[in-house]
């Protein structure tokens, strides 16, 4: 097999494994559909924004959470739902799953949960960030080699 | 987003032009990305008041608008900081210059009553995030076709709802798989709430969960 196919074979099973344990979904492989001569670089932009919107985020709902004389939860949440709105449009479902129950502990007011979540919300972008690293140094180095990008359904 | 002065070629062009607004830059870029694969041209801004100056319906420009370019349609998320796209909605369709233009209201919450009132504000549709090519592929092709059937008869469609308020909002959600027409093409807003199509829609919806 040469290296190629040995890049291609890895992305393959790499991508594969990334549907299955849950870190994207169908909507991240329409985004990867979408990209093409015209816009190459395009699921990397998208994600790139995501990461920008999902640090800023948290940066919020953290400074939100640490106000002892008050939490503000209505401020919290509108943190909440515009990542998950986000983590939702590019396929990052733990992202959005984590979201879903964060959301539902803002609105029982619960700090601590609140907090839990945040923590949970933080792992799983940073855990996503590396996932989709790796899937994108492998894209780059099956297009080094001179071979293309296999579609995964 | 597309520059100012770029002129379209009158009503033949076959390339629609698309109204993008949505305060998160992720979603403006899929979106901006779903038309431009559907071949349309596309205007993204992040806000109804980026909207409305963008349409001139701000109060400061001409009715043509900001440089002069047609929107066929307009697409805008619900909620947005500001002005929410229901009350965009509102004021498009109570401006004469661009009331037939369709709207297309997207959210990532499958709310009924909120559903409801769109439709009965005159949205063509209620499309739940996350939108996908084949939601904007469809949408254009309905815009691209109610525009040859206008041209073709000649004949405006009022989409504004009527004084006739007795739309159903209660009718029940038969599970049609699919919805056809779901563009309401040459129906008028309360045909439309009224007919199958209506609960239709909410079924299709529905079943997105």
């Amino acid at each position: 097999m040469n290296i190629v196919n040995q890049l291609q074979r890895q992305f393959i099973d790499f991508s594969t494994s990334l549907h299955r344990e849950g870190f994207v979904d169908d909507q991240f492989t329409q985004l990867q559909k979408l990209q093409d001569e015209n816009s190459p670089d395009f699921v990397v932009e998208v994600v790139s924004l995501f990461f920008e919107d999902c640090e800023k985020l948290i940066n919020n709902m953290a400074r939100a959470l640490e106000q002892t004389q008050g939490v503000d939860f209505k401020q919290v949440d509108a943190s909440v739902h515009q990542l998950k709105g986000s983590s939702s449009s590019i396929g990052a479902m733990r992202v959005k799953n984590a979201c879903i129950s964060f959301r539902s502990f803002c609105e029982a007011q619960n700090r601590e949960g609140c907090l839990r979540c945040l923590q949970q919300v933080t792992h799983e972008y940073s855990l996503l960030k590396n996932k989709l690293q790796t899937l994108f140094t492998l894209e780059q180095q099956i297009l080094a080699a001179g071979g293309s990008i296999p579609v995964v359904d | 987003m597309e520059v100012a002065g770029e002129v379209l070629h009158s009503g033949s062009s076959q390339e629609l032009h698309v109204l993008a607004v949505d305060d998160s830059y992720v979603d403006r870029k899929v979106i901006e990305k779903l038309l431009k694969t559907s071949s349309c041209k596309v205007t993204a801004v992040e806000s109804g008041a980026r909207a409305l100056q963008f349409l001139g319906l701000d109060g400061g420009k001409g009715s043509l608008g900001f440089n002069g370019l047609k929107v066929n349609l307009i697409m805008t998320d619900y909620s947005m900081p500001g002005m929410t796209g229901y009350e965009l909605l509102k004021k498009i369709k109570r401006s004469s210059a661009f009331r037939e233009i369709p709207v297309v209201i997207m959210s990532s919450e499958n709310i009924l009553t909120r559903i409801d009132s769109c439709l009965e504000e005159g949205a063509e549709e209620f499309l739940v995030k996350p939108v996908k090519l084949s939601d904007v592929k469809r949408l254009t092709k309905d815009c691209v076709t109610r525009g040859e059937t206008e041209g073709r008869d000649g004949r405006r469609v009022n989409k504004r709802k009527l004084e006739d308020d007795n739309h159903s909002s209660s009718s029940s959600t038969s599970s049609s798989p699919s919805t056809t027409a779901s563009f309401g093409c040459g129906l008028a807003t309360s045909e439309l709430l009224s007919s199958p199509l209506h609960s239709s829609k909410r079924a299709k919806l529905r079943d997105r969960d």
